[in-house]
């Protein structure tokens, strides 16, 4: 019974979620109030319906109620109960009720913290947003209802979550890429409002980037969260594969990164109005294409869910209509959105110009290089593969460009920068990191090699003018904590995120080129070296867990004689589904990571084994928390919270600015 | 005409859907290799017990190649079939050990039998670039005279065999007679 009312709850919220899709629309256009009021309390309406169906979800999994198809084949009675709890999102269903009640969340904290928008323009945000909302539930009623029973005769025990799944990167990484990626469903919203509206002026891009911040935020830690999973968990060493399903969200996290940039330079300039609102559009085609990918069986891969191709065509025909009727509205408003004003060739204007066209041209490439098989296929009817040669001979030269640049971005002035003010501020840095570049690697391994000069090179150009722009922004203050204390929280966010992003230049040229690993067969008592290190294989002991039993290792690792950690990797077979699984064990280390796999057992005692050791890992996923946080904080800015003063500015701005033909006053 | 580039997007968008569509009726199971009707590529490398082939060392009639790995789980289950195959002299099957070790690849064979006349021993996975190789394990259909005819990807068992391989292999039959 109770799943029922999960499957009810569903409905009830896409009956709301109808209604919110048209009635406040209608009422924006017909100036109509209550109308429009209504689009609030029907967000709301839509969150707590569709909160209780993934509750009741949750709850048959906890109870363990196996005459649900979806807990059947995702659950067993063994499994312990934070995996039970989260295997709500270990399959397709599950997880695309996740990813809509995520949206809900998303709309919901839209109709709470938008007292400073127009109630017109909240209306029409809630509204595309109940539309989407209405999508995704009739894509789970018509093909992958997750309440679905098996009936007559339910089975007695269910079919276990995925071993691979049941680890605590699977509790955290899918909600927060989820929670990124929908995110860009609410920038999305922002924009079409902002066209449906035909007043696309500076006031939209300023409503919208707090939103377009926090999604890109929590976007990037979704993507190192997988990154580093798959790093600890897979077991060969990788930190990124170029896997289709892996590019989507970067797809998706590369026309963010564009569109959090020009929308600095459309709010604060009142320039790239329509790439703007096109590069808004893309993000969110983005994240449904990493929808459709992974749910359609288009491309096989680690990610992908069960094939269907009728999920596919729905998702397609989703995609089709919400992105294909958002660039074809795109095209009718984007000759009315002109320039405010003009720039020169130096300027701020085009270094943010230089960072899309650099982060557009990638996530092109990713997209080309991710489809291109598949459209091959079509035509020929022969099979390629195009793997990490492709991505990597790309994408290293255009991020390489896209640090050089980083640097002089902060630097430059909005409107006109003179040559010689960053040749003098500029040059010492870059001497000086051309000068580190060459000297630390030395110092630290004693040769020089190319990769470690560039990564140092690049990643000091960034800090060092960091620095810099640091301590001139202070110079004219009393004190200098008076000079810190005064700059902006956007200013910190910005200064962090370039600075995750040099952490993470290094850490990725250094891994790459650095790391060492080696494939062995020992026996107790017998040991190898790798690098400076001594792993000394002591033997195995069996070991016994709740849903799996197995063997684990132990392994003491030396360094000129000294221990200096202790290894358990294990091997596993999970009982439910006669699965094997290994356990890697790393000794993580902010200047190197040391793990070991372990294979399977040989002849007598000996064991075959893989193992690593991978200078500056970490950095790459430190990188991205720094850009995380950078991102958190540019979006907490107080400017955004100056509810009252931003709204009267906004209204003299879009007075000044008189988009297009004034169809509509602007609104207080 | 300034006014048209606005609709590039949304066209550009219709193809990929387009292509997006076509896609999803695709079958992305069967992989036709790049080397079918083209001649094995030439190697000259060590096999799994110590000894230097090369293709003049390859049977001089219809063989299949099999691709195999000592972590590989599923070549355990094709196993039985290529054993039988072997022993009943059906057919010779040379083996490419793909990415292997090769003190791991002599306990394999030790343990559970060697059907194959010779195993190429590929532990950079070279040859199986050349080959065009997915992953162990999978099968190709050598004809007389050295030239790649077809290709399995995954299992061969007995069900396999019977509907694929030996009809391939008849053809090639009436072909050569």
């Amino acid at each position: 019974m109770i799943p029922e009312v999960g499957s009810f709850s569903l409905i009830l919220a896409l009956c709301l979620s109808m209604i919110l899709a048209t009635l406040p629309i209608i009422g924006a256009y017909q100036n109509n109030f209550l109308w429009m009021s209504m689009a609030r309390p029907l967000s709301a309406g839509v969150f707590v319906f569709l909160a209780i169906s993934i509750a009741i979800l949750a709850y048959a999994f906890v109870t363990d109620d196996f005459s649900v198809q979806f807990v059947a084949q995702h659950s067993n009675s063994l499994l312990p109960d934070r995996y039970k709890f989260t295997a709500v999102w270990g399959g397709h269903e599950g997880s695309f009720l996740l990813w809509t009640f995520m949206l809900a969340g998303w709309m919901l904290a839209v109709a709470i913290f938008s007292k400073s928008m127009p109630l017109e323009f909240v209306a029409r945000v809630l509204g595309v947003l109940g539309f989407l909302i209405t999508g995704y539930i009739l894509f789970m009623l018509a093909t992958s209802n997750p309440f679905d029973r098996i009936v007559p005769l339910p089975p007695i025990d269910g079919a276990d979550l995925n071993s691979a799944l049941q680890d605590f990167g699977f509790i955290i990484h899918p909600p927060t890429l989820y929670m990124g990626y929908v995110g860009f469903s609410v920038v999305f919203a922002f924009a079409m409002a902002a066209l449906l509206s035909g007043k696309m002026d500076a006031a939209w891009a300023r409503w919208c980037r707090p939103w377009a911040n926090i999604a890109w935020a929590i976007l990037t830690l979704g993507i190192a969260l997988g990154s580093w999973w798959a790093y600890y968990e897979l077991g060969w060493g990788g930190w990124w594969a170029w896997d289709p399903v892996e590019n989507p969200p970067l797809i998706t996290w590369l026309f963010g990164t564009a569109l959090i940039h020009s929308l600095a330079a459309t709010e604060k300039r009142g320039v790239f109005k329509a790439w703007t609102v096109l590069l808004a559009i893309l993000a969110f085609a983005g994240s449904l294409l990493g929808t459709f990918i992974t749910r359609s069986g288009l491309l096989t891969s680690v990610h992908a869910f069960a094939s269907d191709p009728d999920r596919g065509f729905f998702i397609l025909a989703i995609l089709g209509i919400t992105v294909g009727g958002a660039l074809l509205l795109f095209a009718f408003r984007a000759p009315l959105m002109k320039s405010e004003f003009g720039f020169d060739l130096v300027s701020r204007e085009i270094l943010l110009l230089s960072n899309n066209v650099i982060l557009v041209v990638a996530a092109a490439s990713v997209f080309l290089g991710t489809l291109f098989p598949m459209v091959y296929q079509a035509i020929t009817d022969d099979l390629i593969s195009i793997g990490p040669p492709y991505f990597n001979a790309i994408f290293i030269p255009l991020m390489a460009l896209l640090a050089l640049l980083l640097s002089i971005g902060p630097y430059t002035r909005w409107k006109r920068t003179s040559t010689t003010y960053l040749m003098q501020q500029l040059g010492k840095v870059a001497l000086a990191a051309l000068a580190l570049g060459v000297v630390l690697p030395l110092l630290v391994t004693g040769q020089i090699s190319l990769p470690a000069t560039m990564a140092v090179a690049i990643g000091s150009w960034i800090i060092l003018a960091m620095l810099q722009d640091l301590v001139n922004k202070t110079a004219n203050k009393a004190t200098r904590l008076k000079g810190l204390r005064a700059l902006s929280f956007s200013y910190y966010g910005m200064q962090m995120a370039h600075m995750g992003m040099a952490v993470m230049l290094i850490g990725v040229a250094l891994t790459s080129s650095f790391s060492l690993e080696r494939s062995v067969l020992l026996s107790p008592g017998q040991d190898v070296g790798l690098g400076n290190y001594v792993f000394q294989f002591e033997g195995t002991a069996p070991v016994n867990g709740p849903n799996y039993v197995g063997e684990q290792a132990t392994f003491i690792v030396l360094q000129q004689g000294e221990e200096i950690a202790i290894l358990h990797p294990e091997r596993r077979i999970y009982l439910a589904t006669n699965t094997p699984s290994t356990e890697m064990a790393i000794d993580a280390g902010f200047l190197r990571d040391l793990f070991i796999t372990l294979g399977e057992q040989k002849e007598g005692d000996s064991w075959s084994m893989t193992i690593y050791v991978k200078p500056f890992v970490r950095w790459i996923w430190l990188g991205a928390i720094f850009m995380t946080f950078g991102g958190i904080l540019a979006a907490a800015d107080k400017r955004y919270r100056r509810l009252r003063r931003k709204q009267t500015e906004s209204n003299r701005e879009s007075e000044k600015s008189n988009s297009i033909g004034g169809e509509l006053p602007a609104s207080s | 005409m300034n006014k048209l580039k606005f609709y590039l997007p949304v066209l550009g968008f219709v193809v990929v859907a387009i292509a997006l569509w076509r896609g999803l009726y695709l079958d992305t199971k069967t992989l036709p290799s790049m080397l079918i009707d083209k001649p094995m590529p030439s190697f000259e490398l060590t096999s799994v017990d110590g000894s230097v082939v090369s293709n003049s060392d390859l049977p001089g009639q219809i063989f299949l190649l099999n691709v195999w790995g000592s972590y590989c789980l599923p070549c355990l289950i094709e196993h039985p079939t290529l054993m039988r195959l072997s022993e009943e002299g059906e057919i010779p099957v040379v083996g490419v050990n793909y990415r292997d070790r090769q003190a791991l690849a002599v306990d394999w064979l030790a343990e559970n039998g060697n059907p194959f006349s010779f195993s190429i021993l590929d532990e950079s996975g070279r040859f199986g670039i050349d080959l065009g190789v997915y992953g162990a394990p999978e099968t190709y259909l050598v004809d007389a005279n050295g030239v790649i005819r077809f290709r399995h990807v995954s299992v061969l068992d007995e069900t396999v065999w019977q509907e694929q391989f030996l009809p391939a292999i008849a053809e090639l039959r009436e072909e050569g007679s």
